[in-house]
């Protein structure tokens, strides 16, 4: 198609009201009347509670209403809710108190007694999967899916799982127990059989907390019956669905508000745990309630990726093929629901590499830690980081070049990959690593390898991510006004990734739009929104451009019928241009975008949107409702045939400087290529390779979780103790570079890219690191300046290689 | 003897020193002596518009406060920080809180023309000074100041949540040095965090600012 603004640099339409200060974040709303609300948090990873008394706080003047999880609908046993009886990790709320102010709230938090119960807990899952280790809930340690009827859904279940001492015996290699999750594809022993090298690695990935730099505050109200939400989250028109039964509102009475989100990667997907702290108790005192969030509580509430304790087996051919890969993973699941992070380990793995014969196993423990979620590449930034340094390692050994050993390995467009071997709608990886062979210079680029100068030594490092980039189905809508303005209704959240407003761009493109001539209306669900997919798992770029070409497509056919109906002809004689439908033969006879519009509110029905199409979701149907006789409309579900998974991909390339004296690793130089279809925003693009890439070496190098063992309390608190990357950690000049191919399963061809370029930084890195040591092997991240002095030194690892929250 | 934010001075301190620089233990101090409640995480913001009730033992005191080139006349409590103040009473929700700890400089605003982090330093330490927010940088007649313009131009950073403390801190070292080069820049910004790592684009934003302050 067109490319007038796929692929151009533009300025958004929020980026003013960023600039000026003026763009409302959650904690920015203000309500006549607003009070506030504050949490009392557990202080202890596990513990009951026998009693609260909070008579003396409720006395207090200026104090309005304390909640606990009495106050709460009904919820299920594996639910985390905003308040609990059965806290399950240090930190989490056992009440809210709303109040004046929140010094009030405060001063009334010290007046409630709590009797609290302590319970049992855990922090590592490998001592937790020990006869005799403790158990982090009381009905279980561990956490499974499983069907339980025939032909019904997967179940969320909680069981004990206990592994016999013999399993622990060899404390060098992961106790591999019977898996809770395990697929196999080909024929792992006769893989490992033509292996000419194999690697046998324990290995280990830590926990990081996500922390947006904007807490999750919120603030709600009642009016009329509806509850106006003002939260901090990354989707909205499915949070005002998901956070219903947590409120016990129904969808359509939630007014939910959010224009601007402060960052989410994957924390503040479809909601946050606290919204019904301010919405219940805004109910209960009749009064606008504001939820601050504080950087403390984020390190609580603000969710987690999962560590992983691993053990890898993998097989080369001298040819530098990957015959075979055994992975197992146990996963540090955190107190609640089953993450995915295990399981899309094995689906990267499967695809980045693509092994020809593999084994995929996984256990997933539940520990008393902070809860978890997705969090941008969940699972496919640990694999890849695990993965690739053993890569390179076989390319020293087999004596390939490190870009051509994944040249070798690398899907293409007929690949096959996961338990199910299925296909992709396309992957150009090899022309991605072409491009990034050329882009830094590999050639001599390479001559930095344990290049030594004084007390620096310089390696390099590269590394393949990939991750989902795609979904389908969802809806377009958009109304043609009679001024000639096109209002584009973008269910997309805004956070940061502009595809809020790349999406909309679509639109244009098809209806030959002048964009100044386009107003995109975004972040409010009173603003009549389509049903749009969650702004997580990369999926946005290519879910709604689809959704806004088919909508755009819908309003371009209305056009060339009214345009036939007032002219003459058949609609397919007319085509568009200049704002205008025209005759193909005569440019004259025709009429304008706006007088199309007019015509449109004349003729109603299916022109105006009073009548819709029957396959757009209800939330679709009722926006359109709410936009009916205003113009002409295009309101459409993307049907556009695909087939195949939509996967994008990054190539990481990093430079690192190493301090021998010190230990310390500088990121002297990163570069970043991606084939993620077409190319709709190259600012933001770059944005999110770069961004995306300095999250993953912030975990390569830094960044994690330490525990209090003896009392399970985190010793890792806001910014300063887990400090993500600063501006001079960084390189100062960072490169990007895309293929630009169009995915052919989507009539616009772009990919979603939030996701890989993660692994592709951490790994890169990581890579890089194990390059200027000569080719060393930490296999865990992070790479600490003491881990690589004791290198140097000869000394002995301080940790054993499972050892967790260290 | 003066007191000024609950800050006691020590024999032979200058006053107008600790006004000017009052250091992270001096905040501390000032915040502790001012009689806030030290339960956890809890912070210490006071008053909300209409229904603003003195605090035990923290009596309000009305001062006025030079901000975006106006006199601003406010109730402040003598804990009180400025990034509270302006945010909570004065309606400038432009400047961020992300960690009110002097952690990340989402909060960071001029005072006269120097960047400082609007969550540790105490409102009745800026009596007199010319406080400058992220509200204040386009003119009058909303012409966008350049390091705002320069931001537009390069769609700097992604959720923006870091963004006015960022800006700040470019308005306040482009006003020093104009003709600085991108490494010196990265150093000056190096206080902000930007936890979406758009640095690269932050820089180009810097950098282009630099031009556009440089042609002015």
């Amino acid at each position: 198609m067109a490319r007038t603004y796929h692929g151009t640099d533009y300025t958004p339409p929020d980026l003013i009201a960023k600039v000026t200060g003026k763009a409302r974040y959650a904690e920015d709303w203000r309500a006549e009347g607003m009070i506030f609300a504050k949490c009392l948090l557990s202080p202890m990873p596990h513990c009951r509670v026998r009693s609260i008394d909070a008579s003396e706080a409720l006395a207090m003047d200026g104090v309005h209403a304390i909640l606990t999880e009495e106050d709460l609908p009904e919820h299920g046993p594996m639910q985390e809710t905003c308040v609990t009886n059965e806290p399950l990790f240090e930190g989490q709320a056992i009440l809210a108190v709303a109040a004046d102010s929140e010094t009030l709230c405060a001063d009334a938090i010290e007046k409630i007694k709590v009797d609290l119960e302590p319970l049992p807990f855990a922090l590592d899952p490998l001592q937790s999967l020990r006869e005799g280790g403790s158990n982090a809930r009381t009905d279980g340690n561990s956490i499974v899916r499983e069907v339980l009827e025939e032909g019904g859904r997967p179940q969320m279940l909680v069981k004990e799982t206990k592994w016999s001492d013999d399993l622990f015996a060899d404390a060098d290699r992961l106790p591999m127990g019977d898996p809770h999750a395990e697929w196999t594809f080909g024929d792992l022993d006769a893989g490992f059989e033509a292996a000419d090298v194999v690697y046998d690695v324990a290995m280990y990935h830590q926990n990081v907390t996500h922390h947006p730099l904007e807490p999750r505050s919120c603030m709600a109200y009642w009016q009329n019956g509806k509850v106006y939400v003002h939260p901090s989250v990354q989707s909205i028109p499915i949070t005002a669905g998901s956070i219903a039964g947590s409120i016990g509102v129904a969808p359509t009475d939630i007014v939910l508000i959010c224009e601007y989100c402060g960052g989410g990667f994957g924390s503040k997907i479809a909601g946050t745990v606290n919204i019904p702290v301010s919405v219940l108790l805004s109910k209960m005192t009749s009064r606008p309630v504001m939820h601050r969030i504080t950087r403390y509580e984020e390190n609580y509430m603000g969710r987690a990726r999962p560590g992983f304790q691993a053990q890898i087996k993998v097989g080369f051919r001298k040819d530098g093929r990957l015959v075979a890969l055994d992975l197992y993973v146990v996963q540090d699941n955190g107190p609640y629901g089953i993450q995915s992070d295990m399981g899309s380990a094995g689906t990267v793995a499967s695809l980045s590499y693509q092994p020809e014969n593999m084994r995929w196993r996984g256990v997933s423990v539940l520990t008393n830690t902070p809860p978890r979620s997705a969090q941008r590449a969940p699972g496919g930034s640990q694999v890849t980081t695990l993965i690739e340094p053993l890569l390179d390692r076989a390319a020293e050994e087999l004596g390939i070049d490190r870009f051509e050993m994944r040249k070798i390995n690398a899907p293409d467009s007929d690949s096959k990959f996961n338990a199910n071997q299925g296909g992709l709608t396309c992957a150009y990886v090899r022309e991605a690593i072409d491009k990034a062979k050329e882009l830094v210079d590999w050639d001599n680029a390479k001559a930095l390898s344990r290049k030594r100068e004084g007390s620096k030594v310089t390696g390099v490092g590269v590394a393949v991510s990939s991750y989902t980039a795609g979904n389908f189905g969802f809806d377009g809508l958009m109304v043609m006004k009679p001024s000639g303005t096109l209002t584009i209704h973008s269910g997309v959240g805004n956070l940061g990734t502009h595809s809020y407003s790349d999406v909309s761009r679509t639109a244009a493109e098809v209806l030959d739009m002048p964009w100044e001539n386009c107003e995109v209306i975004w972040g409010n669900t009173a603003k009549h929104l389509p049903w749009t997919c969650v702004q997580a798992g990369s999926m946005t770029t290519h879910s709604m451009t689809r959704a806004a070409h088919a909508a755009a497509t819908q309003l371009k056919e209305k056009l060339q019928q009214i345009a036939a109906k007032d002219l003459g002809g058949s609609p397919s004689d007319y085509t568009i241009g200049g704002e205008r439908v025209y005759h193909r033969s005569n440019r004259s006879r025709g009429m304008t975008y706006g007088k199309a519009a007019d015509r449109a509110i004349a003729l109603g029905g299916v022109f105006d949107g009073h009548e819709v199409a029957e396959d757009i979701n209800p939330v679709t149907k009722a926006s359109a409702a709410g936009r009916a006789g205003q113009g002409l409309m295009g309101a459409a579900r993307d049907n556009y045939e695909r087939a195949g998974s939509v996967y994008s991909f990054v190539i990481g390339y990093a430079a690192i400087e190493l301090d021998t004296d010190t230990g310390d690793v500088q990121v002297i130089d990163y570069a970043a290529v991606t084939d993620c279809g077409t190319v709709m925003n190259p600012r933001s693009l770059a944005a999110q390779l770069h961004g995306g890439g300095v999250q993953g070496m912030g975990m390569a190098l830094g960044q994690k979780w330490t525990f209090d063992p003896q009392w399970g309390v985190p010793f890792t608190h806001r910014f300063y103790s887990a400090r993500p990357p600063s501006i001079l950690d960084v390189p100062s000049v960072m490169k990007a570079g895309w293929v630009d191919e169009p995915d052919p399963h989507s009539p616009v061809g772009a990919k979603g890219i939030g996701e890989p370029p993660v692994g592709a930084g951490e790994a890169a890195v990581v890579c890089a690191i194990r390059d200027a040591l000569g080719g060393h092997d930490f296999n865990r991240t992070p790479v600490q300046p003491d881990m690589i002095l004791n290198v140097i030194e000869g000394r002995p690892d301080h940790y054993r290689p499972f050892t967790t929250h260290t | 003897m003066r007191v000024i934010g609950g800050v006691v001075p020590a024999k032979g301190e200058d006053m107008e020193e600790i006004q000017n620089t009052v250091s992270r233990r001096r905040f501390i101090q000032g915040v502790i002596a001012g009689g806030a409640s030290a339960y956890g995480a809890s912070y210490f913001f006071r008053q909300n518009g209409v229904h603003a009730q003195p605090s035990l033992g923290a009596a309000e005191r009305l001062v006025t406060l030079r901000v975006n080139g106006q006199d601003r006349r406010v109730d402040i409590l003598p804990q009180e920080t400025l990034a509270m103040t302006l945010r909570y009473k004065l309606g400038l929700t432009g400047t961020k809180l992300g960690c009110d700890r002097a952690e990340c400089g989402a909060c960071t605003v001029l005072l006269d023309g120097v960047n400082h982090y609007g969550c540790s330093i105490l409102t009745h330490q800026v009596r007199g000074r010319e406080v400058t927010t992220v509200e204040g940088l386009a003119a009058a007649d909303g012409t966008l100041h350049p390091v705002q313009q320069a931001v537009m131009d390069e769609m700097g950073f992604q959720c923006a949540f870091c963004m006015s403390g960022f800006m700040m801190s470019m308005v306040a070292t482009l006003d020093k040095n104009p003709n600085i080069d991108r490494d010196e820049m990265r150093h000056a910004l190096s206080g902000n965090l930007c936890r979406c790592a758009d640095y690269n684009k932050i820089l180009n934003s810097a950098m282009r600012a630099a031009e556009y302050v440089q042609r002015s």
